[in-house]
């Protein structure tokens, strides 16, 4: 029963699912946005599970003194006070609390909330922080990538250094005096439009049908992996 | 000196005031000389481009817009020649009656001769078009359309080439299904990067360190990610046979249950319940570089053995697969998202590419109704590739006699759409 139960909802809405997505009509289209609707909220019920794992896992750290258990602190403490300040603050908008806080204590607060201040000048830059570290990591990877070992990391190794000149302005420089066909941007967007975009298209295909498959598979029930413990 | 102008005596000192009045009258005369003339050309010419007679828009056409919930009406008309290039767009004027009350419902830019109206479904409307110029002139109205009403429909017609090939799918994924059942053994490729999953998690026991299985970042709505958690099963039941440790972080709160609950079966199918470990499967954050920096501190804390990364990602792809490779893990890799594949090549050390992420938990079960749904998926390939290459053949042909034929030829035309609709889609 307990796996009967999940099947037999996944091939109900998996089929309506379906044929809602060929029926235009404004029920059908007011039943898929409530579908959706559904989703959200339902999400957001899943945080409450979702902050509970976190504050479990770390209470763990904590509690078994793990190594670098002093940033658990700092994660609950994070999470408690970015949670207060949302909720008691306001989100988007001031609460009257906010706005106490503003009118006692002469604050100025340009993002509007306590919150938006902590997107702002914390979460912002240590997601852009984190960001910049694709520029380091790119250079690395290239570095390993382009070692000129086999025919094929060769060719890679050429088209690689062709596509990188070609897209900075001495690239163009380089071959203007060249007849136009010679010139590395056109050669770069052949590179681009041509090989390149038959291989993507090509796995592009093949990742089509594997979706449909594997939707299909789960709809008719014969892929049960996600219910856990194989079939 | 006033005194002898007055008593007409001409005195040098007077000739000279003569002359210099003189001088500035011609000069006045030669100004309004070029002046006016000038002023009533111009005009003269702006008149000539204003009285320029604006047609107006013909064959307007008003039609219930197709495939639609209803409540929309199409608009569309012939947009009148316009050399000089003075109309700035046209107005479109709506009304219940096809004597009086029009008013006027929007104003759509030159070029355009398309408009899609709000309307009220079962009402009758009737809708005319001109033309305006830039500077607030009006063509004449265009005739007034036939009467129409809007309605929702039941079928979207523009989707009959994506049921066609649905159904098809479905059909060879049922007869491969059902061949599969009756125990015929369907041939399977080898996948580099699921064979090497054994090893990993061989490594990882060996090593005394645990697992590092990211299943994406996206939704449990994405077809990747449930891909992904089809093969956190086998996974983590190698990982309970082998009594080693797998950590599965997660930064969308549905997939953590899921994932959890994946994870609890599989130790419990392995015969290991008691090695589950509730921490197993944690959320970290749904902030996409928050959960990186995370991953990447239990990575280089943790030095897990192995790294899986399967699902869907995005930019965060590289820092994870560099962090991993520095802290020396094998590693393996896959998604379907093309643009993150080379990242993954460069920095791991199996690459599972697009389409092997959904066949990997038939490969890895080898269940055979799994695996006989990777041979419809086959055939599904092959028949695109011959409708590829006969789209190919007939776009060179195009200009040729055949383009010719199929036209003429009603049923071959039809078959031609219908396969230039597939290839669309």
């Amino acid at each position: 029963m307990r796996r009967k139960i999940p099947l037999a909802i996944a091939f109900v809405f998996g089929i309506i699912m379906i044929i809602q997505f060929f029926i235009p009509h404004r029920i059908s289209v007011e039943f898929y946005r409530n579908m959706l609707n559904a989703l959200v909220i339902v999400g957001i019920f899943y945080y409450i599970l979702a902050v509970s794992s976190l504050i479990r896992v770390h209470r763990g750290k904590i509690k078994r003194k793990k190594p670098g258990w002093g940033y658990s602190y700092v994660t609950l403490i994070s999470l408690v006070v970015t949670a207060v300040i949302g909720v008691l603050g306001g989100a988007y908008q001031a609460t009257r609390i906010t706005s106490w806080f503003v009118q006692h204590f002469h604050w100025q607060i340009e993002q509007g909330t306590g919150l938006m201040v902590i997107y702002t000048y914390i979460q912002i830059p240590m997601g852009a922080t984190m960001f910049s570290l694709l520029a380091f990591f790119i250079a690395s990877a290239a570095f390993r990538a382009f070692k000129a070992r086999s025919l094929t990391a060769v060719l890679l190794l050429v088209t690689a250094f062709v596509v990188m000149l070609g897209r900075v302005p001495i690239g163009a420089l380089l071959t203007r005096r060249l007849p136009e066909i010679f010139h590395l941007t056109n050669i770069v967007e052949w590179i681009l439009k041509y090989p390149n975009m038959a291989a993507q298209r090509g796995i592009l295909m093949g990742i089509g049908l594997g979706m449909i498959a594997t939707s299909l598979k789960i709809i008719l029930g014969i892929e049960r992996g996600y219910l856990g413990g194989g079939d | 000196m006033t005194s002898d102008l007055v008593l007409g005596k001409i005195t040098t000192d007077n000739m000279k005031m003569i002359f210099v009045k003189d001088r500035a009258f011609t000069a006045i005369f030669l100004i309004f000389l070029f002046l006016v003339p000038s002023f009533i050309f111009s005009q003269a010419g702006i008149e000539v481009v204003v009285d320029l007679e604006i047609l107006a828009p013909t064959e307007i056409n008003a039609f219930d817009t197709p495939n639609d919930a209803g409540e929309n009406i199409t608009v569309t008309w012939e947009t009148p020649e316009d050399p000089s290039g003075i109309i700035v767009g046209y107005e479109i004027f709506k009304s219940e009656n096809k004597e009086t009350g029009f008013t006027m419902v929007s104003f759509v830019g030159k070029g355009t001769g398309e408009f899609k109206n709000r309307t009220q479904d079962k009402v009758v409307y009737y809708y005319k078009v001109r033309a305006k110029t830039e500077d607030c002139k009006f063509s004449p109205f265009s005739e007034i359309s036939e009467g129409v009403v809007s309605r929702p429909q039941l079928f979207h017609t523009g989707r009959i080439n994506v049921l066609v090939a649905v159904v098809v799918f479905l059909c060879l994924l049922m007869f491969f299904v059902s061949t599969a059942r009756k125990g015929k053994s369907l041939f399977i490729r080898r996948i580099a990067g699921l064979d090497a999953l054994d090893e990993a998690v061989g490594r990882a026991t060996e090593m005394g360190k645990p697992i590092l299985y990211v299943p994406g970042l996206s939704s449990m709505s994405d077809v990747a990610t449930i891909a992904s958690i089809n093969i956190l099963g086998p996974v983590a039941k190698k990982v309970a046979e082998y009594e080693s440790m797998v950590l599965v972080p997660c930064a969308d709160p549905i997939v953590m249950t899921v994932a959890h609950q994946v994870v609890k079966e599989s130790f419990l199918e392995a015969g290991r319940p008691d090695a589950f470990n509730e921490d197993m499967v944690f959320f970290l954050t749904d902030s996409q570089f928050g959960f990186v920096a995370a991953v990447d501190g239990i990575m280089v804390r943790e030095k897990p053995a192995t790294n899986l990364f399967l699902g869907m990602f995005w930019a965060e792809s590289l820092i994870l697969a560099e962090t991993g490779n520095m802290t020396g893990a094998i590693q393996i890799a896959g998604t379907d998202a093309v643009s993150q594949l080379p990242f993954f090549v460069t920095a791991c050390d199996y690459t599972i590419i697009g389409e092997e992420l959904y066949a990997a938990s038939a490969y890895l079960s080898k269940i055979p109704v799994l695996v006989g749904s990777l041979k419809a998926q086959d055939i599904g390939k092959a028949f695109l590739i011959i409708v590829i290459f006969a789209m190919f053949i007939l776009s060179i042909v195009n200009t040729g006699f055949f383009l010719a034929i199929a036209t003429r030829n009603t049923f071959l035309s039809r078959i031609i759409e219908f396969f230039q609709g597939l290839f669309n889609v």
